[in-house]
């Protein structure tokens, strides 16, 4: 099957962009509800395909669209095509749907801001490269939108890049996503070598040939990619410091969409991971160490935005884990991928009110009390909450709960650990969460007088509230009748395998409320009394080290950075004797020759013209000897 | 009784109506007043070559036709290259229009008072114009040209005309003048080997026709003396027109004393028709003789582009830089033609289109920068260019970056086309050599964007003129194509590919 | 017998009547040195120094030579289609009228540029 619309997906937000960055300050007046309308506009061509798709039998619900051919040289040949189906059609109207409130949002969020027009500009080019990034169908294809995506997020973290910390968190997120780059090039070299195609259906198709061990180099790779874009271990540290980022940034790219894109790579990659068994075994170590670590940094912020991303980062933990988990944890991967996205960047949306009613302020030791003052973000902030920590029906439950199960009915001892794993981050979810939760909007307030809390306008309640209907009612009508994994099915090559399952359902789900209810008990027990305005310093070391992002930024600068630059050092101390030596040699040389030939060129055309005599003696000698 | 001769007019339209527009030009330069003769002169020579450019649009899918008497073939490749030849053209006499470029009055004495009066008239030497166009139809009729006579005057009608051409500069006339004193006396010895070479060859098959001179080839024994040193002296006729080593001393003094827009004009334009014709000896008439020229073809591109790129490490002056760059580019084009493939061909074409571009862009930019006393050429003063003048510094080092083959330009997919035929037809020593000598270039295209960039500004008195619209035209379209055919080649090379097939 | 030999003679005594020449007017010529025998002409106008106040080049002979040997040019080409033109018929006036018209505006340029003017 083809299609002829999915190129507008992406050229529509693309040419938005780009006519608002040329405009210029002309376009200030209608700019961002011009780029609201155009993202609105590929949320519904989106809509418009996902229905024609319905009416398709499963198996051929997947089209392409060929665009142009890209590169061709020799035998490699890279077509620029689109290919839509049942996975990347999730993501994107995900993308197009959270896109466009968020686009709501920030018409009001940004309304203050002299450059919201550039805020738009960019908006829109990151739809446009996160489209491209779920709708390429190749690797090459995939990684124009990776790199797209990089640099819309590092433009919009350092939007206000008038603060230099905020141009270093840019920074920050680029480099780490760099190093994760790299692992995505080499996975494409590799794969070129192997199958000598990049596309995913050429893979596929060749994947069983291919040896093991170049399976898991790719895997490997990929698993590496996927690290630094989602903000995995161990180069989870740039997201909390992309909290710099005006906040509808945050929701979008660094909580609903972008931070996803190496759990739809690894999905996408299926065919890959299924076969190299060691590389799947990482992806579900890295899940499992992501979701605690994340977990745990989460316990001891106290910027409510750098609170949500650390629970992002276990989040998305879970999503690695279960797409680790092989055949049957694809779907409940990205069923957790589109509850997340509308929680979590509903609960952003939620912190980006609060914090434009309190003067930007972002530390919720200063906050307390605002319930009342703000009702409607409570209640939707409130509903986000109750999806993550897993109440059921709550959106979170169904998606989690799921992954917990597969991960304890995984094979072997291996099961016990990672479903521990998952348990317990479920139980410090519950309570770090409660911690935000009665901080931000229960007790006795503690602002400043300055502070005048009130209710932020509908503009900005209104598209937290549609993302709270979505906390609350996507997880059923994603899992009833398990729509969402036969949904996807034909994707990820999932059939219904039927294994000795270790404990069923029930008592999966009653270990894991139980330990929800731990969580929010001990939170609750923790901070119902009064809660100081500054952070007490007497605490014991863990604490200590959990406010310092369990030392991630101290590790990475003694084990990296410091090395590195004494690497650096060392290196270029080679590089200026050895090398440049070297290097000064051959350029000698040259020099040297070309000033020797240059003494030919001496202006005389008598000269000139012997040479040319000699020149016509000298071809005929050669043709003479090479003749006999 | 004999037949009347056939010419077919309408194969001939694009050579006939370029010829016709000089005729034209020439009356004009006799009757219109003085005053008017610079615009009439450009809007005649835009025109015709538009026209004419039409006519071979009309043509296209000719792939094998012959005209007047066989004398002229129309193929595929000779529709590329004269559609590429009108082009280049075309921007090159925008850059051209631009007269003052020129000297007001050729035949005053240099310093005479007679000068200064000319000058102060606003004197112009229109007769540019004219002699653009019979240029541009002597190199159209030469890739064409189906035998040797044919071949010959057209050599001589693209080379006459470049003679005076150099010696038009304004400024700095007396080494202009020079220039174009040196570029006759060598093209004369160099045609006068060329003429040699056809006569052996007209001992060794007797027959001037390209087809009668391949029938001997296959029919004879290649080793007859005639036919080697016919190939020999023909192929030095050819080879000193592209400035391969050694037959290249004329290049570096004729391209700094020549009128900058003209400097571009030769250097884009002549390459074309000259390797045009190059290709086609090679490729129809000699290919079974290849065993004889290949190998010292080979030396000569190994020659060219380790000479061209070594000695342009040491130039002082931009312009001279360019002229050792365009000897190396000559010898990355012998690796297209000594590849004897499709694919060489093919690389060859894209190739020549390609620099032909960047050419016309290069020096269409260093018309611009100017003191008061005109162009400055020396790099030493282009320092700090960068911060001055920033988009056409920016579009300099675009054009820098085409000729040192960095990726999303134009140059490095000729490079990568024309060095990847070289590798498929075996000749694997001529491609390292061709990717060093790439490495030894980038050093002195990089070397001017530094000085633009990062060098201390000398607060020098030279300035950027604000260029003529069709100036800017000129440049900036060179500049898009070069962008275009770096990112998305594959049209062109599609179109290249279709076409590229001589007939004999 | 090989149809070059006749071309080597005529070569030969070509070359021979060269040699001779020189060796003969080396040998038998008076020599009598005057200012005038160390001009670049024996007669006509000294090439250099140039005329007076700088003007323009004495090219003038050198421009009548070439105009002459121009329309000399054309007459050889009249020729050969004098002698045939009723073979050639229609095709034959037409081409040979552009021929003319071609010289003769070259023509009308030298004229109307002043060419023909001996100031």
């Amino acid at each position: 099957m083809t299609s002829n619309n999915l190129v507008y997906l992406i050229a529509l937000p693309l040419f938005s962009s780009g006519f608002l960055m040329m405009l210029g300050r002309r376009a200030d007046k209608w700019g961002h509800i011009f780029a609201t309308l155009i993202s609105a506009s590929a949320f519904g061509i989106g809509a418009f395909e996902f229905l024609q798709m319905l009416a398709r039998p499963s198996e051929s619900r997947a089209v392409t669209q060929k665009l142009f051919s890209w590169i061709s040289v020799g035998t490699f040949q890279v077509d620029a095509s689109l290919l839509l189906d049942q996975l990347s059609i999730s993501f994107v109207l995900l993308i197009t749907g959270v896109g466009t409130l968020i686009h709501i949002y920030s018409i009001a969020y940004m309304s203050h801001d002299l450059d919201r027009r550039r805020f738009f500009a960019f908006l829109n080019f990151f739809i446009a490269a996160m489209l491209l990034l779920v709708l390429g169908d190749s690797y090459l294809n995939l990684y124009v939108g990776w790199e797209g995506v990089g640099l819309a997020s590092y433009l919009l973290i350092g939007f206000w890049n008038q603060k230099p910390e905020y141009a270093t968190a840019a920074k920050k997120a680029f480099i780490a996503n760099r190093v994760g780059d790299v692992g995505l090039s080499l996975a494409i070299m590799i794969a070129f070598a192997t199958f000598g195609t990049v596309s995913f259906a050429g893979v596929e198709e060749k994947v069983s040939g291919a040896s093991t061990a170049a399976l898991t180099g790719i895997g490997l790779m990929l698993l590496l990619a996927a690290t630094g874009k989602s903000a995995q271990f161990p180069l989870q540290s740039w997201l909390g410091d992309a909290m710099a980022g005006p906040t509808p940034v945050s929701a979008l790219i660094h909580a609903a969409t972008m931070v996803t894109a190496g759990v739809y790579l690894i999905t996408r990659s299926n065919f890959i991971f299924d076969n190299a068994p060691t590389a799947q075994l990482c992806v579900v170590i890295i899940g499992a160490i992501t979701l605690m670590f994340g977990a745990l940094i989460g316990t001891a912020k106290d910027d409510i935005k750098k609170a949500l991303a650390a629970s992002t980062m276990s989040q998305i933990g879970y999503m690695i884990l279960a797409t680790g988990l092989g055949p049957v944890g694809y779907a409940f991967a990205i069923m957790h991928l589109l509850t997340h996205g509308f929680f979590k960047a509903g609960m952003f949306l939620g912190a980006g009110s609060v914090m434009h009613g309190m003067d930007d302020e972002v530390n919720m030791r200063k906050y307390g009390g605002l319930g009342k003052l703000m009702p409607i973000t409570a209640i939707t902030f409130g509903l986000g909450y109750l999806a993550i920590i897993g109440v059921p029906p709550f959106a979170g439950f169904y998606s989690k709960d799921k992954i917990i199960e597969t991960a304890f009915n995984s094979e072997g001892i291996k099961g016990l650990f990672i479903g521990g794993a998952a348990l317990l981050g479920a139980l410090v979810t519950a309570f770090y969460m409660t911690r935000v939760i009665i901080l931000t909007f229960t007790g006795a307030k503690r602002w400043d007088e300055k502070a005048h809390p009130h209710e932020s306008p509908f503009l900005m309640w209104g598209p937290m509230a549609i993302l709270a209907i979505g906390s609350v009612a996507s997880g059923f009508l994603l899992s009833s009748g398990n729509r969402f994994v036969s949904w996807l099915a034909p994707v990820v090559n999932s059939h219904e395998v039927e294994h000795a399952e270790r404990f069923q359902p029930v008592v999966v789900t009653t270990m894991a409320l139980v330990a929800v209810l731990i969580g929010v008990a001990i939170a609750i027990a923790k901070y119902r009394s009064d809660v100081p305005r500054v952070a007490p310093t007497n605490v014991n070391i863990f604490t200590k080290i959990a406010r310092r992002d369990l030392l991630q930024d101290d590790f990475n600068e003694a084990v990296l950075m410091r090395p590195g630059q004494a690497l650096t050092n060392f290196l270029v101390a080679t590089d200026e004797r050895a090398i440049d030596g070297a290097v000064r040699t051959v350029g000698a040389v040259v020099i040297g020759s070309s000033k020797g030939i240059r003494k030919t060129q001496n202006g005389f055309v008598r000269s000139y013209a012997l040479l040319i005599l000699f020149g016509a003696f000298a071809l005929l000698a050669t043709i003479w000897v090479v003749t006999l | 009784m004999s037949d009347t001769p056939v010419l077919q007019y309408s194969f001939l339209a694009p050579i006939l109506i370029v010829l016709g527009g000089a005729v034209i030009g020439v009356l004009l330069e006799a009757f219109a007043a003085a005053k008017r003769r610079a615009v009439l002169q450009l809007t005649l020579t835009l025109g015709t070559l538009f026209i004419a450019f039409l006519s071979l649009l009309r043509i296209r899918n000719l792939t094998s036709a012959k005209a007047a008497m066989g004398s002229v073939m129309i193929d595929g490749p000779t529709i590329l290259m004269q559609g590429t030849i009108l082009l280049i053209a075309f921007f090159a006499v925008m850059i051209i229009g631009d007269v003052d470029n020129f000297t007001a009055q050729a035949s005053a004495v240099p310093g005479s008072d007679e000068e200064k009066s000319a000058l102060q008239a606003g004197r112009q030497q229109t007769e540019i114009f004219p002699l653009t166009l019979f240029a541009v139809a002597g190199m159209l009729l030469f890739p064409a040209a189906n035998d040797l006579v044919t071949l010959f005057v057209a050599l001589e009608v693209l080379s006459l005309p470049l003679y005076l051409m150099a010696g038009l500069s304004r400024h700095r006339r007396l080494f202009s003048q020079e220039a174009a004193l040196k570029y006759f006396l060598l093209g004369a010895y160099a045609s006068a080997f060329f003429l040699f070479g056809a006569a052996f060859l007209y001992g060794f098959s007797y027959s001037v026709t390209l087809s009668g001179i391949h029938a001997a080839v296959i029919g004879g024994t290649a080793n007859n003396i005639f036919l080697l040193i016919g190939l020999t002296f023909i192929s030095l006729g050819l080879l000193f027109k592209v400035g391969a080593v050694p037959f290249h001393a004329w290049t570096p003094d004729v391209y700094q004393g020549a009128p900058t827009p003209i400097t571009g004009f030769m250097a884009a334009a002549t390459k074309v028709a000259a390797f045009g014709a190059m290709l086609r000896i090679y490729y129809v008439t000699f290919a079974e003789a290849n065993w004889n020229w290949r190998p010292i073809l080979t030396v000569i591109a190994i020659a060219t582009m380790l000479v061209g790129s070594i000695v342009a490490i040491t130039q002082r002056d931009i312009k001279r830089m360019l002229a050792y760059s365009s000897i190396a580019h000559a010898g990355f084009l012998f690796t297209g033609v000594i590849a004897l493939n499709k694919a060489g061909l093919a690389a060859t074409l894209f190739y020549l289109l390609a620099y032909g571009f960047a050419t016309i862009g290069a020096f269409g930019v260093i018309t611009l920068v100017r003191d008061s006393s005109g162009e400055i050429t020396d790099l030493n003063r282009w320092a700090g260019l960068g911060r001055r003048s920033p988009k056409i510094a920016a579009l300099f080092s675009f054009f820098l970056f085409a000729f040192a083959g960095i990726p999303l330009t134009s140059g490095f997919i000729g490079k990568f086309a024309i060095f990847t035929a070289a590798y498929e037809s075996g000749n694997i020593g001529v491609v390292v050599v061709g990717v060093l000598s790439s490495a030894i270039a980038a050093f002195f295209y990089i070397r001017v964007i530094v000085m633009m960039y990062f060098a201390d500004d000398n607060g020098d008195s030279l300035t950027v003129v604000i260029p003529s619209p069709l100036t800017s035209i000129a440049i900036w379209v060179s500049g898009g194509v070069t962008l275009v055919l770096g990112v998305y080649p594959t049209p062109v090379l599609n179109a290249i590919n279709t076409l590229a097939t001589f007939i004999r | 017998m090989n149809p070059y030999i006749p071309i080597l003679v005529i070569g030969a005594f070509g070359f021979g009547f060269g040699v001779f020449s020189i060796v003969a007017a080396a040998l038998t010529g008076p020599k009598r040195y005057n200012r005038a025998k160390a001009a670049a002409y024996e007669c006509g106008i000294e090439p250099s120094p140039q005329a007076q106040g700088g003007g323009r080049f004495p090219v003038k002979y050198f421009l009548t030579a070439m105009l002459f040997i121009i329309f000399d040019i054309e007459i050889v080409f009249l020729y050969p289609w004098a002698v045939s033109f009723d073979q050639l018929g229609l095709f034959g006036l037409v081409e040979m009228v552009l021929f003319i018209g071609t010289v003769f505006v070259a023509y009308a340029y030298v004229w109307r540029r002043g060419g023909l003017e001996w100031d």
